[in-house]
Parts: structure tokens; C-alpha cells; sequence
């Protein structure tokens, strides 16, 4: 029995790094300190979903091959595309994304990752605006006001509170984990008083917690000292639950708000009472808070870029945050969903200049969101082959791009059979980077992260960095037969 | 065994003080030699071109956190500048942000060997080496920042300078790190909440101390640590007109510190902290009394960061400065506070010659390189990409060596900074041999990098040859000529290999990542109660915190004895 500290759980944006991993005989048995998502990948990743041999579609059924074959097919179906798609990459290695640029540089396809369904529009939004951001320490550190708008944590990003924002100790401000706390137990008091009193307790969602989170007149709660969480949401979330005060927006209409918003904070006067449903005397107040705080910080998510707007509405986001800045320290920053979407974004502009939908065909890089986005040339039916890695299009994408994504040869590396393998063409089992094999990730913040190999892959199972390079030598080596046979025939 | 005779050459190595003599250059295994077995070494018919050690710059931001993020908010700076792939080379994009691969290609097509990269956040070395191993044909380093480390202003307020040292020694080591970098000293911990320092006295909020002591402490922690580079430093009050006078202020407080006639500090691209006036209006250079106390004193030494018109990134850890370009010209503006380390910050800049303000910036560079006598304690760089991308420096080659380079560029700039402008009374044009020094040798030596910057036996082998004939041009009349000479090698040899022939890539070397091992006397206790400390003052585990071993491609490390 091992016991190996300091891992770095694998799963989400907030790459916990503290998790305590107790393996024996090459099998994890128990995890200390990470959330529930955590402990399901641990000690779930050896399910019966898991491929245990390379798959080839032949007369419409996968039937297992050897590693040799795959890997031939595979560089085939690459080498003769046209232009292929290369999706996917947020839940590999850095490792594995840079063999992913040689790749695509040398196929001259398409190199995509899931920010195109996800914060694709976050990093437009950057491109129009910048973005004043820091490290998750700075927040923990410094942050008086925590707003968490178009987004969930407490399901999402469980442990985000506890370990960088509301609930943690900083040099400069304290954890509001006891306020929450009381909090509960206050409401779970009156609960049980007014059982006890039999009187008609209205059958309402919201009557469960205290008064402060139902949406009305924000509360004298933000007046206080110490940190405050605000949650602004179309619909009461379970972080909404937490909050000391949630702002119920109409869908559709973040961008109205935030833009009120900005007003009130340049002092501006709004002719109207009530902005996408929020009466404007309220908002004043919070404008308020926000304004004679001393440092606050903005999360969101798919609330603002899949909402209507998408990139504008991270840009208004982040003009709201820019224009915070002239009264007081005010910073903003997206919520990575997959544990390494962000390292793919960072090894992408690295290499080539750009974060996501770059295009080698031409021979250099390309991009242009719309025309060189992955979703974008699917719907449009111009690819003619795939490669799939790290995620699940097959489940996430649009019907249309999917039907376009199995009119053609398609090859998927995963660990399991997911909805896109159970579509491939040329199907690569690969080992859980985090658990089976090392690697570098990023965490939403930026920040690098080494991840650990804890047990040993089944065996035959490669990396996924591995069987990429397989792939781009067998290329290789096709392409320069067919030149071979070019200039023989010539 | 790989020999390689470059003949006939005109040499330049001022740190053997060799000036245009006609010479051989034998080369054996990757390093510079007596001679070689003429017959069986590959020849490199140098006749009629100069010769000099591979070019070296002591500042360029090109890796790391900030680098990237400049790259992912720009599209608009790569569309312009696409660089295909070849059978040899990686595709890429520029223009003031290049990719990876293209940085390396671009720097060595000008005949640069050895590159630094001057600012390192701690918490994402791993970035910085990751990307510095993408980037191919020269050797670098990267200067981790701490003058604003929580580690650093507790012990120095403490006046525990030993305790500082062994816990430098320790980030040295941890971010396999090069130099210690200083920027802005207490301005970054006071715009975590938004705040900044205005002179070198002002309290740091929360912390008890002043930047001169952040400044003169870590100076001094740098001679404990017998580090080969003095410490690196980006001055308060940046950018502002009237700066100068904090500049002098630094390097006065800096006089105490040296004491064996060494450079104990080195002021990176000293334009932008060489404004006299007292407003944007009223703007002009200091480059007079800067250059005037540069002269008299022996302990510093400086680089340009020369302005090229053009359009570039501005990208610093000066967060409030950063800031304060937002406010000026409303583009768009990237913050980066990093926890318990630094700041930062990303502004897109076009600098005209229509500017009165972007003009006068220009010539203070140019007035400060040509004013400051020694040529060893002055460099030439840009500060890529805050001043100008750094493959424009063939631009200010012709500056500094041609009168009439610098008077024709003069001429389209605004009127006011033409009259306010010292250029027209300065004659000088540095010669070839000056020139080398500014460009390797003197940068080369303040880095104290020993087999760097010259072409003595036991020096890398890392030579430029360029399509100067030293007898037959006249590079201060054919600037044009000089230009197109320097910014496309005739040759450039890396660890003796060629890898640019005729301006062209011909073969790949991944080259070193350079980092010191500081050995102190007495380690830090790495024990319960620091890891404790750790967790508290960062969200990463100790354990996760350094650069390992297999994030260096191809590591370097020397090993420096500390005296503490």
C-alpha cells in the first residue's frame, strides 16, 4: 500500500493539487480531501467503459486490432485528407497538445479544442477587450466581493469556494465559512420550528433558506465587513442557495444588466426602473457595494457565453470589470470547465499564435472564428476526415455537425466508449492522464500543474501522447512514399 | 569529432580585444579552439565578411505566462505576419508577439546565440521553460521576479539579509532561474489593491518597507549569493515625465552597495525611466543627467530600450504602469496579479513619429547610448516587444553607427521633438568593434556569462558572420547596406554547427536553457512549518511548486557558490 500526496485531481478548471491518493496493488482505494466528482474519476476510471483494445470499423461493426494496424489506418485516413478535423484535447496532457500542433501542422487541418462549444467565446471577448485578471491566490488573499454570474460552482467547480474564495483564510481577508454555517443551521432551525407551530409553512423552493437569498431588496448583509458572495443567475442554482444575496436576471438579458450596470458605476442616471427584471433602485445598491469595496473579482461561465450575445457579452463583462477599476480593485476570470481546456488554449497560442479554430491548411496558421472553427467548417460540410481526442463531440455537438462528422473517417483516442468512439472509424484506447499517466495541465488561472501517475495503465494501453506520435511518424512516412511514388511515376 | 575552420575573417572580440584583424576561427565539438586539422576541419570561407561571437540579448520578453497571453488576445498582430512551414522549420506567425519556433528562427537569422528572457513569475516557471524549449537555435535563461515576493519584503523588513538569501538561493534553484528581477520594487504588492509607489521612500501598504530598501537589500543579497549577473531592475515611477529623478535617486541609493568596483545593478530599458518635465506637454529627455551620472559612477550598467515606430505590445509586470497606458490611450488592457509574487500587465502600442511624445522617446534611447562614453556599460535592446520587436534591431544598428541613419529618421519626426531632440549635436557613430561590444561582448560580461560574447579558446563556439567588409563599406554612410547585412547572417554558427546560411535556417540545434544552482553554506529548513507557510501564502502544494528536472529540454545549470 502507497499513500502519495500532493496529486492533482484531474476533473475540473480548479485543479486541486492536494489530493491524497492511497493505492494498492495498483488500484486507487481511497481519496482524501477531493470533492465528489473527484472520487467518482478515482475510483471509477476502471469501468466496464473502459476500451481494452485499437478498434477498426469493418462491415459496420469495431472489432479489435492490433496496435500496428491502428495506427497504419489511422495515419492513412490523415495522410490522404484533404482537410481534416482535429478535436478535442481538454482532458490530455500539454504533452499530448504540442504532438497535436505537429500533427495539424502536418496534416493541414484544422486544430480545435472544446472552448469552441464552451469559453471560445471568453477568449474572443479577450481579444476585443483584454481582460484584468489574476491567480486564484489573489483572490483568496484580497477579495471583499465575489460575484459568481452565468455559472455554478458548488456543482460545477465544488470545491471553488472552499479552496480559493468564499470560504478560505487570507492574509487580508477571512473565511465567511462559519457565517455559512450558521446560516444553515438558522434555516434548518426555523424549519423545524415552524413544523413544530403546524402553521402552513407556502410550498415555495426558496423557503428552505433564509430570507437574505430570495431575490428581493439586497440585503444589509453587503454592508457588512468581510467577504460577500454574490450569485447572478436566470434561475436559482444551488450556489444561489449559498449566496448572501442572488440576482435573478431574465435569459437573454445579461447583456442589458451589465450594461445598466456600467452606468451606475460611472454615475449615470437610468431613465428606466427595471433592467432585465432587476429594479434598478436595487441594482444602485449593489452598484454601491461593488463600488466602495476594496477588491472584487467576477467568475462566469456558460450563463454568459452561451447565452444571447455569446463573446459580447464577456466583452461588456469585462468592460464592466475595466470600468470597476476607476473607483476601486476590481478583476474578472472565466470558469475552465475541463481540467486542461486551458493548457490546450496556452500550448495552441504558443506554437502558433493562436488559442483555438486555427486552420493549417494553407501551410501557416489561420484563424477566423466562424470560418476556421471546427463547429463551424462540420456544419458546413468541408472537412472529409477527423480525429477526436479528449472529449465527447459525439455527445455535445449539434446534430447537424455530427452527421457531418460521421460521413467521414473518423478516429477517436479515449480511455472509454464514449458516444463519439461508439461513432469512430479507427478507435485508440489511451491511459487517464492524472491517474495512468503524467503530464502538465493548466489550471483556469494560468497556472501550471504537474500531474502524477499513481497506478499503471491496463496493460497494451498507451498514452495518449504515445499513440499521437505514432500516428504522426506513420504520416510521415505514408506522405513521403506518395512522393516517392510521384516522382517515380514521373 | 567536428571541426570547422572559419578563415580569413575580419574579427571582432573586444573581451580579447580584437578589432578587424584578419584571422582563422577553429572550432572543435562546440567550442572555440587553437587550431584544427586544416585538412579534415569543414571550411567556412569568411574572406571579406565580419566576424564576431554570436549576438546576445540581455532582455527580450519571448516565454512565459504574460508572452502568451499577449499572443492569445493579438490576432491581430499574427494575420500580418504568417510564416509558413518548411521541411526544416515549424510554422508560426509573428509580428510584435512571435510564436515559439519563430522567435528562435528570427533571432538567429540576425546572428543571436543566447537570449534571456527577464521576467519569470515563480508560480509559472513551468510555463516559461515549457515554452522556452520550443523555441530553437539559441541558448536562454529566464530571471524569476522577486522583488515583490511576500518571502523577500518580510525577511528584508525584518533586516534578516541572510534569511533573504537562502530563500532567493532557494527560487533560484526552484525556478531554475538565472538573475534576480526587480521591477517597480513595492509598486506590484501595492497593486494588489490597486495602489502604487511614487518614489523610492513611500511605505509598501501592509508590508513596513520602502522600495530603497527592497533595492539596496537585494543588492546586496545578490553579492552574498556571488550571482553572476548584478540584480535586474525595472525602476519605479516607469513612464511617468519627471521619472528621472527616481532613477537618480536608485542609483545613488546604490552607491553603498558597491564596493569592488562591479556593476551592482543593471537598470533595464533605461529610456523609459529617463523622462525630464513634469507633464505629457512638457516631456523631455534627462538623458543628459542620467548618462552625466552614468559616467561618473562604476556601478551600474544599462540597456536601451530603444523605440521603433512601428505597432507592438507592451507587456510588463508593472501592473499600475500597465494601467496607466489603459487610461492614456483606451485599448485593450490584460491585468495579471500573480499571488504572493508580482503583477502584470498587457497593452497594445503604436509608437509615430507623429507623436511628439513617441519621438522624444525614440531619441532619449538613442541619446543615452551614444552620451554614456564606456560602451561596456551600455546594451542594446528594445525590451521586446514593449519598445519594438525585436527583429527591427538592424534599425537601430544603423542608429547608433550612422549620423545620417539617425538624422534622416530625425527628420520625419514631429518638430517639437525635433527641436528638443540632442541628436543633432551628437556626432558620435560607434565603430564596429563598439559595436560588438554593445551587442555581445559588454552583455555577455555583465551577464557573466564566461563563454559567452567572445571567440577566445574555451568559448562556446557560437559565431555570426556577417556581409560587412569592414575595408570596403562604410557603414555610417551605408546604413541601408549595413542593415540588410546584420539582419540577414551571412552565417550563423551554433555550438559549431551552421544553422543559418544566407539568412536561411539550415539545421536545427534545440539550444541550453542556462540555470544556476546556488549552493548555500546552510540550506533553508524545507520542514513542516515552511510548508505550512507555503500553503497559506499560495493555492499550490510545495510539492508542486518547482520546475523539475524534465521541464529543461537541454539544461545548463552552473553551479554558484554562495557566500552565506
Amino acid at each position: 500500500m502507497s499513500v502519495i500526496n500532493s496529486v492533482t485531481c484531474p476533473i475540473c478548471g480548479c485543479l486541486c493539487d492536494d489530493i491524497e491518493v492511497t493505492v494498492v496493488n495498483n488500484e486507487v482505494v481511497k481519496i482524501k480531501n477531493g470533492c465528489a466528482v473527484c472520487e467518482a474519476k478515482y475510483m471509477g476510471y476502471k469501468s466496464e467503459h473502459r476500451i481494452r483494445q485499437p478498434l477498426i470499423r469493418k462491415e459496420g461493426k469495431l472489432v479489435p486490432v492490433s496496435m500496428d494496424e491502428a495506427i497504419h489506418k489511422a495515419g492513412e485516413i490523415l495522410a490522404n485528407a484533404n482537410y481534416p478535423i482535429l478535436y478535442g484535447w481538454s482532458s490530455t496532457n500539454c504533452e499530448a497538445q504540442r504532438v497535436g500542433v505537429e500533427l495539424a501542422e502536418e496534416v493541414g487541418g484544422v486544430l480545435d479544442n472544446t472552448a469552441v462549444v464552451c469559453h471560445g467565446p471568453s477568449l474572443m471577448g479577450t481579444q476585443e477587450v483584454g481582460i484584468p485578471t489574476s491567480t486564484l491566490g489573489q483572490i483568496r488573499h484580497r477579495a471583499e466581493v465575489i460575484i459568481y454570474w452565468g455559472c455554478d460552482p458548488w456543482s460545477a467547480h465544488p470545491r471553488h469556494l472552499e479552496r480559493y474564495t468564499s470560504f478560505t483564510e487570507g492574509r487580508f481577508e477571512d473565511s465567511e465559512w462559519m457565517a455559512y454555517i450558521n446560516k444553515v443551521k438558522a434555516a434548518a432551525g426555523k424549519k423545524k420550528l415552524a413544523s413544530a407551530r403546524r402553521v402552513e409553512t407556502p410550498k415555495k423552493a426558496h423557503d428552505t433558506v433564509a430570507e437574505s437569498v430570495v431575490f428581493n431588496k439586497p440585503p444589509e448583509i453587503l454592508q457588512k465587513e468581510g467577504r460577500k458572495l454574490i450569485v447572478i443567475d436566470v434561475r436559482k442554482s444551488m450556489s444561489a442557495e449559498v449566496a448572501d444575496y442572488f440576482i435573478q436576471v431574465q435569459p437573454n438579458k445579461d447583456y442589458e444588466l451589465m450594461q445598466a450596470m456600467r452606468a451606475l458605476v460611472r454615475d449615470e442616471e437610468l431613465d428606466v426602473d427595471e433592467v432585465a427584471g432587476v429594479p434598478v433602485e436595487y441594482l444602485q445598491e449593489v452598484v454601491d457595494v461593488l463600488v466602495n469595496c476594496k477588491f472584487g473579482i467576477i467568475f462566469f461561465g456558460m450563463g454568459l457565453t452561451q447565452s444571447a450575445g455569446k463573446f459580447r457579452n464577456v466583452e461588456v463583462a469585462i468592460s464592466l470589470v475595466r470600468d470597476l477599476n476607476m473607483r476601486t480593485k476590481f478583476l474578472i476570470m472565466p470558469m475552465r470547465g475541463h481540467f486542461n481546456v486551458t493548457g490546450a488554449n496556452i500550448v495552441f497560442a504558443w506554437q502558433s499564435g493562436y488559442a483555438f479554430g486555427i486552420d493549417f491548411s494553407l501551410g501557416y496558421p489561420r484563424y477566423n472564428p466562424g470560418e476556421t472553427t471546427s463547429m463551424d467548417v462540420l456544419l458546413r460540410g468541408e472537412s472529409d476526415a477527423a480525429l477526436v481526442i479528449a472529449s465527447d463531440p459525439g455527445a455535445t455537438f449539434p446534430k447537424r455537425a455530427i452527421q457531418s462528422l460521421v460521413k467521414h473517417p473518423l478516429i477517436v483516442i479515449d480511455p472509454h466508449m464514449n458516444a463519439t468512439a461508439m461513432l469512430g472509424d479507427v478507435v485508440f484506447p489511451s491511459a487517464f492522464v492524472g491517474i495512468e499517466a503524467e503530464g502538465t495541465a493548466y489550471r483556469m488561472d494560468n497556472v501550471p500543474l504537474p500531474l502524477k501517475k499513481v497506478v499503471e495503465p491496463p496493460k497494451g494501453i498507451l498514452s495518449d501522447e504515445e499513440i499521437l506520435k505514432r500516428i504522426l511518424e506513420e504520416v510521415r512516412i505514408i506522405k513521403s512514399q506518395k512522393l516517392n511514388q510521384k516522382t517515380e511515376d514521373a | 569529432m567536428i571541426e570547422m575552420l572559419i578563415k580569413n575573417g575580419f574579427v571582432f572580440d573586444p573581451l580579447n580585444g580584437i578589432n578587424g584583424e584578419k584571422m582563422d576561427i577553429a572550432i572543435r565539438n562546440g567550442k572555440i579552439v587553437e587550431s584544427v586539422n586544416d585538412h579534415k576541419a569543414k571550411k567556412i570561407d569568411a574572406t571579406g565578411l565580419t566576424v564576431m561571437p554570436g549576438a546576445v540579448d540581455i532582455h527580450t520578453h519571448i516565454a512565459g505566462g504574460e508572452v502568451n497571453t499577449g499572443r492569445m488576445i493579438r490576432p491581430e498582430d499574427h494575420i500580418k505576419d504568417v510564416v509558413r512551414k518548411t521541411a526544416l522549420t515549424r510554422s508560426g506567425t509573428g509580428y510584435s508577439i512571435p510564436s515559439t519556433f519563430v522567435t528562435g528562427y528570427r533571432y538567429s537569422k540576425m546572428g543571436y546565440t543566447t537570449v534571456m528572457n527577464p521576467s519569470m513569475a515563480p508560480l509559472g516557471a513551468k510555463h516559461t521553460h515549457e515554452e522556452l524549449n520550443d523555441i530553437p537555435l539559441v541558448d536562454k535563461a529566464s530571471y524569476p521576479l522577486i522583488g515583490d515576493w511576500w518571502f523577500v519584503l518580510e525577511y528584508l523588513q525584518k533586516g534578516d539579509l541572510e534569511g533573504c538569501a537562502r530563500h532567493v538561493a532557494w527560487m533560484m534553484e526552484t525556478t531554475k532561474g538565472y538573475a534576480i528581477k526587480i521591477v517597480n520594487p513595492g509598486g506590484l504588492e501595492s497593486w494588489g489593491f490597486g495602489g502604487n509607489v511614487h518614489s523610492i521612500d513611500d511605505q509598501v501598504p501592509n508590508f513596513g518597507i520602502t522600495p530603497r530598501e527592497i533595492v539596496c537589500g537585494l543588492a546586496k543579497v545578490n553579492k552574498m549569493l556571488n550571482l553572476p549577473h548584478s540584480i535586474h531592475l525595472h525602476t519605479n515611477n516607469l513612464g511617468i515625465p519627471g521619472n528621472y529623478v527616481t532613477t537618480l535617486d536608485t542609483m545613488k541609493a546604490l552607491e553603498s552597495v558597491a564596493t569592488d568596483g562591479r556593476p551592482v545593478c543593471h537598470i533595464t530599458h533605461l529610456q523609459f525611466s529617463s523622462f525630464a518635465g513634469d507633464s505629457w506637454g512638457n516631456m523631455r529627455s534627462a538623458a543628459e543627467e542620467i548618462s552625466k551620472y552614468i559616467n561618473n559612477h562604476n556601478h551600474m550598467t544599462f540597456d536601451m530600450g530603444q523605440i521603433i515606430f512601428t505597432d507592438t505590445t507592451t507587456m510588463t509586470a508593472d501592473g499600475p504602469f500597465e494601467y496607466t497606458l489603459y487610461q492614456l490611450s483606451g485599448h485593450k488592457w490584460v491585468n495579471s496579479d500573480v499571488e504572493t509574487e508580482t503583477s502584470g500587465g498587457i497593452i497594445p502600442m503604436r509608437y509615430k513619429r507623429t507623436s511628439a511624445v513617441n519621438a522624444t522617446q525614440w531619441s532619449i534611447g538613442l541619446e543615452l547610448a551614444l552620451l554614456v562614453e564606456d560602451p561596456w556599460k551600455m546594451f542594446m535592446t528594445t525590451d521586446h516587444p514593449n519598445a519594438g520587436p525585436f527583429f527591427k534591431y538592424p534599425k537601430i544598428i544603423a542608429w547608433l553607427t550612422s549620423r545620417k541613419a539617425r538624422m534622416a529618421t530625425l527628420k520625419k519626426c514631429h518638430k517639437k521633438a525635433q527641436r528638443k531632440s540632442l541628436l543633432p549635436s551628437i556626432k558620435r557613430e560607434l565603430s564596429l568593434y563598439e559595436l560588438a561590444i554593445v551587442t555581445r561582448a559588454g552583455q555577455a560580461k555583465a551577464l557573466g556569462l564566461k563563454e559567452k560574447g567572445h571567440l577566445g579558446v574555451g568559448a562556446d563556439a557560437d559565431v555570426a558572420i556577417y556581409n560587412i567588409n569592414p575595408e570596403k563599406l562604410d557603414i555610417a554612410l551605408k546604413y541601408k547596406t549595413a542593415r540588410r547585412a546584420f539582419g540577414n547572417a551571412a552565417y550563423t554558427i551554433k555550438d559549431g554547427k551552421v544553422v543559418v546560411k544566407d539568412g536561411e535556417v539550415v539545421q536545427h540545434v534545440d539550444g541550453k536553457t542556462i540555470w544556476l544552482d546556488v549552493k548555500t553554506t546552510e540550506q533553508i529548513k524545507v520542514d513542516e512549518e515552511m510548508k505550512r507557510k507555503f500553503k497559506q501564502y499560495w493555492t499550490v502544494e510545495y510539492d508542486n511548486y518547482p520546475v523539475f528536472d524534465h521541464y529543461v529540454k537541454v539544461p545548463e545549470a552552473i553551479t554558484i557558490k554562495a557566500s552565506v
